[in-house]
C-alpha cells in the first residue's frame, strides 16, 4: 500500500507588496495505484503543491502524508520528474537511472538489471552510454522518468512532465506513461496545465481555483483502462473536457481581472 | 588504355529554375553564417602573415633596427637570447611563480568559492571584504609587499595570489549559484542526503565552468607577474625586459613579449586538453 495525503496545506509568501496567500485549505488524498492530476490556471500555485508533497518546500499549515506516516523532509519514498528533465549531464544514461539505487547501496549486479528492464521499457535501447545532451527532449524525459522509477518510490510527483515537449511527443509520451503505469501501477500525483493530457492518463482530476489556490472541484475519470489514442475521440472524454475547459477558463478570467484591479 | 577522367555531369541551368545565387556578399556578409572550412583557414593563417607583413614593411620604412626591427631579426635576437643569454633561465622563473602563485591562489579560491556560493551564510560574510579588495588593482600592492616581504620569490607569489585569488573567488561563486535548484531537488527526491546531494551532485555540476575559470584568470596571472618583474627583480621574463630597455635592445623586448604569448597559449591549450578529456559530455569546447 502506498499512499499520499496532504492535509489542511496553506502556504503564504511573505513579499515586499505584502503577504501572497498561494494555497489555502488544500486537502486531498492519493490511495494506492490512483493517478491524480491537478489542473488549474498558471499561477494558481499547482507546482508549489507538488514541491510540498515532495518535501522540497514547507507548507506554512498543515502536512503531508506518506502511509498515515507524517514528512517534514524529501526522500526516495516520494521520486519526483521536473519539467526540466534535470538528467546530471555528467553520467551517462544508465548511471543516471542508477543513481538513486546507487545512493541505496543496491548491489551493482541488482542496479544493472533494473536499469536494463527501464532502459528497454523506455525505448531508450542503444542510448544507455549517451550523456544526456545527446538525447532529445522525449527521450530525456523518458529518461528521467525511468530514473524515478528505478528508485521504486512509493509516490511518483510529475510537475508538467511533458510541458516543454512538442505536441507530437507530448501525445507519444503520454501513451508511455500510461502503458507503464499499467504495468507498475504506482500512485501518482501529476501536476500540469493540459486538460487533455489530465483526462487522458488521470483517474481523478483536481481542478484548482486561481490564487489564492484551492481545490475547486473533484471529477472521476470514469473512462475505461486502458487507454489508447482512440480514447481522445471518445463522447465522454470530450464532455469532461468542456467541463474542464469551462472551470479553467472561468477561474483564468478570475485571475486576469484580479490583476487588473492590483494593477 | 587510356585513362579518360570520368565524366563530370554539370547541373544543367534550366530556365525554369531560378540560378541559386552564391555572391561573395551572400556567402561572407551574411551575419552569424558559417563561411567553408577552406575560407576559414586561410583567414587564420592570412592574419599573421599580414600582421608579419605589415611589421616587416614598417621595419623596412623606419631603417631603424634598433627600435623597430624586423620580424627575422628577432627570431635571430630570440636564438641568440636563448644561446648566450640563458633567457630560458628567466624562462624558468616566471613560470615557476606563476605556477605556484596560481595554484596556492586557485587551491584557496575553488574552494572557498564553491562555499559562497552554495551557503549564502558563508556568502554574507566573504563577499563584502572580497568584493571591495577585487578593484584594488593587483599591481598597486607591489610598493606594499616590497615593504612587507622583501624582493624575493614570495613576494612575486603573493602579488599574482592577489591578483588571481579575489577575480577567481568570485567567478566560482557565480558558476556555484548557476547550479539549477531542480537539479539538486530531484536528488533529494531520490533520497539523498544533504552530504551526497553536495558531492556527488553539486560538485560535478560545477566542475566543467570552474575549469574555464580557471582557465582564464591563468592567463590574468601572466599580466600580474610580469608587472611585478618589471618593477623589482633579479631574473624573469619582466626583469630581462627591464635590463633590455636599459640597453636600447627592442629586439629583445619584442622576442621576450612575444615568449610570454607562446607560453599563455600553450597554458590555454593544456587547459582545453584537460577540459575535453575530463568531461567529454560537455558539447562544443573552443580551443
Amino acid at each position: 500500500m502506498s499512499e499520499i495525503q496532504i492535509a489542511d496545506v496553506a502556504m503564504r509568501f511573505r513579499t515586499r507588496r505584502g503577504e501572497v496567500r498561494a494555497l489555502e485549505q488544500i486537502s486531498l488524498t492519493v490511495p494506492d495505484g490512483q493517478f491524480a492530476c491537478i489542473v488549474g490556471p498558471s499561477g494558481c500555485g499547482k507546482s508549489t503543491l507538488l514541491m510540498i508533497a515532495a518535501g522540497l518546500v514547507t507548507p506554512t499549515e498543515g502536512e503531508v502524508l506518506v502511509n498515515g506516516k507524517l514528512t517534514l523532509e524529501p526522500g526516495a519514498d516520494r521520486g519526483m520528474v521536473f519539467q526540466s528533465y534535470s538528467l546530471f549531464p555528467w553520467l551517462s544514461v544508465r548511471r543516471n537511472i542508477e543513481f538513486g539505487p546507487e545512493i541505496k547501496k543496491a548491489l551493482p549486479a541488482e542496479r544493472r538489471k533494473a536499469s536494463t528492464e527501464l532502459i528497454g521499457l523506455m525505448r531508450l535501447d542503444g542510448f544507455a552510454d549517451a550523456y544526456p545532451n545527446a538525447l532529445s527532449g522525449g527521450m530525456k524525459q523518458r529518461a528521467a522518468i525511468a530514473r524515478a522509477l528505478a528508485n521504486d518510490p512509493e509516490v511518483l510527483l510529475m510537475d508538467e512532465p511533458f510541458g516543454a515537449l512538442d505536441a507530437q511527443t507530448r501525445q507519444i509520451m503520454q501513451e508511455l506513461l500510461t502503458d507503464i503505469w499499467q504495468r507498475y501501477r504506482k500512485t501518482v500525483l501529476f501536476v500540469t496545465h493540459d486538460i487533455e493530457e489530465a483526462i487522458f492518463l488521470g483517474d481523478v482530476i483536481y481542478v484548482m481555483t486561481s490564487r489564492p489556490g484551492r481545490i475547486r472541484t473533484t471529477l472521476r475519470v470514469d473512462i475505461p483502462r486502458p487507454r489508447t489514442f482512440d480514447t481522445l475521440t471518445d463522447a465522454r472524454f470530450a464532455e469532461l473536457r468542456n467541463q474542464v475547459v469551462g472551470i479553467i477558463h472561468e477561474e483564468s478570467l478570475k485571475a486576469v481581472e484580479s490583476e487588473l484591479v492590483r494593477a | 588504355m587510356s585513362r579518360v577522367p570520368a565524366a563530370r555531369v554539370a547541373p544543367v541551368p534550366s530556365a525554369a529554375r531560378p540560378r541559386r545565387r552564391r555572391g561573395f556578399v551572400r556567402t561572407y556578409l551574411t551575419p552569424k553564417q558559417a563561411i567553408p572550412r577552406r575560407a576559414r583557414l586561410i583567414l587564420g593563417v592570412g592574419s599573421f602573415v599580414f600582421v608579419l607583413g605589415l611589421w616587416s614593411l614598417v621595419a623596412v620604412l623606419v631603417q631603424n633596427p634598433l627600435f623597430v626591427p624586423t620580424p627575422y631579426q628577432v627570431v635571430l635576437t630570440w636564438w641568440d637570447m636563448m644561446v648566450n643569454l640563458s633567457f630560458y633561465n628567466d624562462v624558468g622563473w616566471s613560470t615557476f611563480r606563476i605556477v605556484a602563485g596560481f595554484l596556492l591562489a586557485a587551491a584557496v579560491a575553488v574552494p572557498l568559492g564553491l562555499l559562497m556560493g552554495s551557503f549564502e551564510a558563508v556568502r554574507s560574510f566573504f563577499n563584502p571584504p572580497i568584493n571591495a579588495v577585487r578593484y584594488m588593482p593587483a599591481s598597486a600592492f607591489i610598493p606594499l609587499l616590497i615593504l612587507l616581504q622583501g624582493l624575493g620569490e614570495d613576494e612575486k607569489i603573493t602579488i599574482i595570489w592577489i591578483g588571481v585569488f579575489f577575480q577567481l573567488v568570485l567567478m566560482v561563486m557565480d558558476i556555484a549559484q548557476r547550479v539549477p535548484d531542480e537539479m539538486l531537488n530531484v536528488a533529494y527526491t531520490l533520497g539523498a542526503s544533504r552530504w551526497t546531494v553536495f558531492y556527488k551532485v553539486f560538485l560535478p555540476a560545477t566542475f566543467p565552468e570552474v575549469v574555464d575559470a580557471l582557465r582564464i584568470t591563468m592567463g590574468w596571472a601572466w599580466t600580474y607577474l610580469i608587472v611585478a618583474e618589471l618593477v623589482a627583480a633579479e631574473h624573469g621574463i619582466g626583469s630581462f625586459i627591464l635590463i633590455a630597455e636599459r640597453y636600447l635592445r627592442a629586439d629583445r623586448i619584442i622576442a621576450a613579449i612575444i615568449t610570454i604569448g607562446i607560453l599563455g597559449l600553450i597554458t590555454d591549450t593544456l587547459f582545453a586538453i584537460i577540459h575535453r578529456l575530463a568531461f567529454p559530455y560537455v558539447q562544443k569546447v573552443r580551443a
